[in-house]
């Protein structure tokens, strides 16, 4: 069975390395600051102890006041898993930076979260929209979208 | 002497047989060779995870029947475990096993598209393809004894699965057990060392592990780069870990190993299912769960070995009866990353191969 790794640990193993980024955590989940995001995950990915090689998926989740990233990472070898969160305020204009040079798996989901929640990404190869149309109005994922 | 040459952008689909759907690729061709690729996505976007923020819980099981449509069962298997880890239900044994049977099922159907496709695309029209969904049909009719329904089944609900097995389910099943073998040699026979195949699909498109996994690439693509990871042994779920079956694997990563690894995971999958007949056991197949759930303001992330690697549902639940927000990690859609990579420097005919063994299907592409 796969082996949840606590937010506790996470955030002391996160603030080791980058000081001063991580916000919160909880039981099974870590917050940490959106400015230092690649730095973060690159010490995560390649940190012998916890071995996140493999980002499972990332998604974003409209709260009204604020929008809120979510990555879930695996490590294969160790079979575990990790959730790290981001919280980005704001509703117009909203950039945070791209992973997309750590895996190359964000490449695609990155594009699908600009598309759908409205989100860009500093730094990704080919920030455009993937699901609808160039031209199309608006994000429908977030909540004040109207039909 | 040299000959100038010009490159031509084609567009490929999205109308196109070989594009599993209408899925669109922009090509550029240097004379007969790839020099880029672009995928264009979004023909068949429904957008899903919008629809399930105004659905209840149950209703949107029908909603995942057409994210992959060749392969509905493991689909409601994905979602309604992520719901019961939400809302803290339980299974029943016997719902269990049918769950196991039907989801296996469902991955030898769909592995047999996918080895059916890939000969058409070989060039040997319609014949191969025949014989693979001979087979399936009786898959699809062992589905339509279950539920009722061939493609969209929403068989599973939260807690369990939505009826029992029709008694003469049962010898229906043990007859398709003991013939599938000997047909998966049939297939074998034509395929596995037939020097045309071998030609068109060895060290052809070849994907490295380390990229594999660097691309969050999961299901028979990733095992056929050598790597053993399967979510049925890693978080072994419903009643895998009582059941004895292996992991197949490649070991290039090539066209030929995606092929192969899937013909294997066939007998795999039957095995699993011949002893899911042995121990299932007389019993309830649905725990007593509300038509309206209403989970704890919480999110669950759950992963689910799906024909085509790990379907993930991550929900947020606010603590009424629809998802505040459901997003889907559709395995067809991650697995495109590398496509550019893969189909690059080969000609126009090996990029349908290529392209047609990662097995996609548009309906989970673009949701």
């Amino acid at each position: 069975m796969s082996i949840p790794i606590t937010g506790e640990h996470a955030a002391s193993k996160i603030n080791q390395n980058v000081p001063g980024s991580v916000v919160n955590f909880s039981a099974t989940d870590v917050w940490v600051k959106v400015d230092k995001l690649i730095d973060i995950f690159s010490c995560l990915k390649n940190d012998s102890e916890l071995d996140m090689q493999f980002l499972n998926s990332i998604t974003a989740v409209d709260y009204i006041e604020y929008f809120e990233l979510v990555y879930h990472l695996r490590s294969l070898r160790q079979n575990t898993t990790l959730i790290v969160k981001t919280k980005c305020f704001g509703r117009e204009d909203i950039t945070i930076p791209s992973i997309s040079g750590v895996w190359r798996g964000a490449e695609l989901q990155e594009r699908e979260i600009w598309d759908l929640m409205g989100i860009n990404f500093s730094g990704h190869p080919n920030m455009k929209r993937i699901l609808l149309w160039e031209g199309f109005p608006g994000h429908p994922l977030r909540k004040d979208f109207i039909r | 002497m040299s000959i100038n040459t010009q490159p031509v952008t084609i567009n490929l689909g999205p109308q196109h047989p070989s594009t599993h759907g209408v899925f669109r690729l922009r090509v550029t061709f240097d004379g007969e060779q790839v020099i880029d690729v672009e995928p264009v996505f979004g023909y068949l976007h429904r957008g899903t995870e919008k629809l399930a923020e105004e659905r209840n819980y149950v209703q949107i099981v029908t909603l995942t029947d057409r994210l992959d449509y060749v392969a509905a069962m493991t689909n409601n298997l994905a979602y309604v475990r992520a719901v019961e880890s939400l809302a803290g239900i339980s299974v029943p044994d016997r719902g269990m096993y049918l769950r196991v049977i039907s989801a296996e099922l469902q991955r030898i159907a769909s592995h047999l598209i996918a080895t059916g496709f890939l000969l058409d695309e070989l060039g040997a029209f319609h014949t191969p393809l025949i014989y693979c969904f001979r087979e399936r049909e009786r898959i699809l009719e062992l589905f339509e004894m279950l539920c009722g329904a061939r493609i969209t089944v929403s068989y599973m609900r939260p807690g369990g699965v939505f009826q029992d097995a029709p008694i003469d389910f049962w010898p229906r099943l043990d007859d398709f057990l003991s013939s599938m073998p000997g047909y998966l040699d049939e297939l074998e026979g034509l395929i596995t060392e037939n020097e045309v195949v071998l030609a068109r699909t060895r060290d052809m498109g070849i994907l490295s592990a380390q990229d594999a996994i660097d691309a969050s690439i999961t299901g028979p693509v990733l095992r056929a780069t050598g790597v053993q990871w399967d979510l049925r042994k890693a978080e072994p779920h419903e009643v895998y870990d009582r059941l004895d079956f292996d992991v197949p694997i490649g070991s290039v990563g090539d066209t030929y190993d995606r092929y192969y690894v899937r013909v294997q995971e066939m007998r795999q999958s039957l095995r699993i299912v011949q002893q899911c007949v042995e121990q299932i056991e007389p019993g309830p197949v649905r725990s007593e769960t509300p038509y309206f759930i209403r989970p704890d303001a919480v999110d669950t992330y759950v992963g689910t070995e799906s024909p085509k690697g790990e379907l993930g549902f991550y929900i947020v639940s606010d603590g009424g009866i629809s998802p505040y927000r459901m997003h889907i990690r559709a395995p067809s859609f991650i697995n495109l990353t590398t496509l550019r990579d893969l189909l690059v420097g080969w000609k126009m005919a090996d990029l349908i191969v290529i392209f047609g063994s990662i097995d996609i299907v548009v309906g989970e592409v673009d949701r």
